[in-house]
């Protein structure tokens, strides 16, 4: 192993009573693309941020090229030649690409001279890495590819010789994605050292020389990408074997549930969000809707689930015409059979404050069954919450816990088990995994598959292409707010790639 | 003639009414852009008057008043820091509090000190920031037009007025110019941007808040000194909340902020000169409607006309670094 560029000896961490980081010993060779893979909550992103000196270690040395680093602040990390691109990215919004790239390392009072500097100096970048980005854009002009690019940018700027990347493709296109990639080699080829992290297992195995696997806090095992395999690295992820590939038989799809045509969905600048879009969705069948986020997704599924008001179009539920252009209704869909699991269980799937058992009956509280003359019956109510406990495997099994205090998977699994238990006839579902660990979205795809074979119409928005061609029976493509494309499941990657980037989009035009 | 020079008259009061609505205005733009919404203005203001008062009139000299204004003000702006900022309060009661402080203690610690009703003793013109004359204005004020418009209404106002003018651009080029501007927008639009660039938040926002206290302290020292000779009691009559619909109304931006003050600096000295006079068609207007002008105008400019006021991001979220 070549000498390492970073060293981290003993790191615990705790939150409270929380352990983020138990006792993690890890070497990362210099010049080298070290992935960190680990599901949600088991620790990487804190263990990045001790390093990149937003928290402080408990205990625990950090070596960077072989001399102990005290790292207390960001300005520490930065001037140890660490630069970090947060999941979340830290720009400002309204300033430009090159004000935000200067921010923090201006150099002198006025700027008017450092910003001259740091134009020739963003040129001298851009040449080397091939990283064009118009210097006097507005950040929130950009598309988020961009934007990343600017993070990259700005560490590099700072004269970045280790680069932390926090899950930098969940905002990216396959396409976007991959050009990342292409960046990360040839920057590691410059000598750069890059820590990836990520939960994605494919872009571990695309694009790192190391991996480590982080499980609760605790870093389980390191290994050569090239000697090990997904299977090895899913296992170490969760404890124990995995299926990543769902099994399910073939679709016996029946009548026609779910009919949208020429829906069209403007947000409240009157621009188009969903423009003309007709499909069916039948029982029996998961049509799964892709395409990059902000594509029109959102819109479209608030549109027919009655939460945003549609310009124009028409929406049948099992034959029954549905108002969306007028008074839409939620409550009124949902008595009629419409479920809906919302992309953003947070703000609209849950309460996060309120009890499980709550949340467990949300939107169906008026039934019979939960009420009592004029109250609610609040024992009911908790039986009714301990048996989807035990039906969905939610844990901790407390009804009385508080939502916010559940994890993200078993949130996620609190609202499927409200709406899957309805036993509706037509099954909405927003982004049924996103910050969902591995072990739970195994289950939940089973939950999904199980839905469509009891007859259900299930349509599917997820912008995990994985995740929509291994449950989808038919998959739609949504680009710049028009269904641009219909695939089988068995279309390569490749191709949904393009449809998704809207490269293909002319083609089909034609024809 | 007669219409010319009633013209320039109200205009003239307009500036000198728009004074301490600017000052106050540019006070809230700092604290306001670094993400620190201060509904305290007008406490601040208050009881920089009142320290301008007093000091004025204990030491004989206006700039000791200005000196006692200007900490005071910095003191409350700090207390106000220290509640948002250190303790990530709540960023309106405490901007209320302070306002209900400097409310109650200038009149409690006015009536100890002075025993005049909690005014401050009048001072001579000696002691406040008398009008200015530029040169030549006595020369000039034949000229037709050009000269009253010079010798009234550019000429003959406190120092004061025109320190609030010049720093307007001053403003603009602190914000837009430094690097000092650029980390206050930033702060004030994405802490964590800033935070992970390696500079401190809570910092950067203090040394914001001090600025709202200078400011706010010569806002005070204006009505106090050269407006008046001397404190009364609640003499900033909601001032600093009518800076504060300047500040919304003008999107948190320098120049557009002074035009908003003068606007309502304009229909303040239009109130005062048509009272009593009836208009034309309407009849007599009652004055409290003249005095709710300028907020019906902002509720009304800002609900349809000029768009949705977008304030600095993070104004009003303390920052906490996120888990």
């Amino acid at each position: 192993m070549a000498e390492a560029a970073i060293e981290l000896k003993g790191i615990s961490k705790s939150f409270g009573a929380v352990r983020a980081n138990r006792d993690i010993d890890l070497k990362i060779a210099r010049g080298t693309i070290h992935g960190i893979i680990g599901e949600n909550g088991a620790g990487k992103s804190t263990l990045m941020s001790i390093l990149y000196g937003f928290y402080q270690a408990d205990r625990g040395e950090i070596f960077v090229n072989g001399e102990r680093a005290a790292i207390l602040s960001s300005s520490d990390a930065i001037a140890r030649g660490i630069g970090m691109v947060h999941q979340h990215f830290m720009l400002v919004h309204n300033f430009t690409v090159l004000e935000n790239i200067i921010l923090g390392a201006e150099g002198e009072p006025l700027l008017k001279t450092s910003v001259a500097k740091a134009r020739a100096e963003l040129e001298r970048l851009e040449r080397d890495y091939g990283l064009e980005v118009d210097p006097d854009a507005v950040i929130e002009d950009l598309p988020v590819g961009l934007q990343q690019r600017v993070e990259i940018l700005k560490a590099l700027f700072r004269g970045a010789e280790i680069l932390i990347l926090d899950e930098p493709t969940g905002v990216l296109t396959p396409s976007e994605a991959d050009h990342l990639f292409r960046i990360l080699r040839q920057l590691k080829d410059e000598g750069k050292t890059i820590v990836l992290i990520t939960h994605k297992l494919r872009e571990i195995m695309a694009v790192t020389d190391n991996v480590s696997v982080m499980r609760q806090g605790a870093l389980v095992a390191t290994r050569r990408t090239e000697e090990t395999t997904v299977e090895e690295l899913a296992e170490l992820m969760v404890g124990r074997r995995v299926l990543l590939r769902v099994e399910k038989g073939p679709a016996r799809p029946g009548d026609f549930m779910l009919s949208v045509r020429n829906l069209t969905v403007e947000d409240s600048r009157g621009v188009k969000m969903v423009d003309d879009v007709s499909f069916d969705v039948r029982a029996g069948e998961i049509v799964g809707i892709a395409g990059v986020a902000g594509n029109g997704q959102s819109e479209l599924l608030e549109a027919i689930t009655g939460i945003r008001r549609a310009v124009s179009g028409s929406v049948t539920l099992d034959g029954e015409p549905v108002e969306l252009t007028g008074r839409a209704d939620p409550a009124d869909l949902r008595r009629r059979g419409m479920a809906h699991v919302p992309e953003d269980r947070h703000n609209m799937g849950l309460v996060l404050p309120f009890e499980e058992n709550e949340n467990a009956i949300l939107g169906y509280h008026w039934q019979e069954r939960y009420l009592k003359g004029p109250f609610l019956d609040i024992e009911a109510i908790r039986r009714d919450a301990q048996d989807k406990i035990e039906k969905y495997d939610i844990r901790p099994p407390d009804t009385r816990l508080k939502t916010a205090n559940f994890s993200g998977g078993n949130q996620q699994k609190i609202v499927l088990a409200r709406e899957m238990e309805q036993d509706p006839k037509v099954l909405i579902v927003g982004q049924p995994t996103r910050g969902v660990d591995v072990g739970a979205i195994e289950f939940i795809h089973k939950r999904l598959i199980d839905m469509r074979d009891q007859g259900k119409a299930v349509l599917l928005v997820s912008v995990e292409l994985d995740e929509i061609r291994s449950l989808s029976d038919r998959i739609l493509v949504m680009f710049a707010g028009r269904i641009v494309g219909e695939r089988s499941p068995e279309a390569t990657e490749g191709e949904l790639g393009l449809l998704m980037a809207g490269v293909e989009e002319e083609k089909e035009a034609a024809q | 003639m007669e219409l010319l020079n009633t013209f320039i008259q109200l205009l003239d009061s307009t500036v000198r009414l728009s004074v301490p609505l600017l000052f106050a205005a540019l006070a809230g733009l700092y604290s306001e852009r670094s993400g620190v919404f201060d509904i305290g203005l007008e406490g601040k203001m208050l009881a920089g008057a009142f320290a301008a008062g007093a000091a004025a009139a204990v030491a004989g000299s206006a700039w000791a008043g200005l000196a006692a204004a200007v900490t005071v003000s910095i003191f409350l702006a700090l207390v106000h820091g220290f509640a948002s900022i250190t303790h990530r309060g709540n960023q309106i009661v405490s901007g209320v509090a302070i306002n209900f402080i400097a409310a109650g203690s200038t009149i409690i610690l006015g009536q100890a000190w002075f025993r005049q009703g909690g005014r401050t003793p009048l001072v001579g013109a000696e002691d406040r920031f008398g009008a200015v004359e530029l040169p030549f204005a006595d020369a000039l004020s034949g000229v037709p037009i050009l000269g009253p418009l010079y010798s009234d209404l550019l000429s003959g106002h406190s120092l004061l007025a025109y320190v609030a003018f010049l720093l307007v651009p001053f403003t603009w080029w602190v914000l837009f110019r430094t690097r000092f501007g650029l980390r206050l927008r930033a702060v004030g639009e994405n802490p964590a941007a800033v935070d992970t660039a390696g500079i401190s938040v809570a910092w950067l926002r203090y040394r914001a808040v001090i600025c709202t206290g200078v400011l706010t302290g010569f806002g005070g020292t204006y009505l106090a000194l050269a407006q008046n000779a001397g404190f009364v009691k609640d003499m900033t009559a909601g001032r600093g909340f009518i800076a504060l619909a300047a500040l919304i109304f003008a999107k948190w931006r320098p120049v557009p902020v002074m035009f908003a003050c003068l606007l309502f600096g304009f229909l303040d000295a239009f109130s005062i000169r048509i009272q009593g006079t009836p208009l034309p068609l309407v009849g007599q207007v009652p004055v409290q409607f003249m005095q709710a002008l300028p907020y019906i105008l902002t509720v009304v400019l800002l609900a349809g006309f000029i768009g949705r006021a977008v304030p600095p991001r993070a104004g009003g979220v303390p920052y906490v670094k996120e888990r």
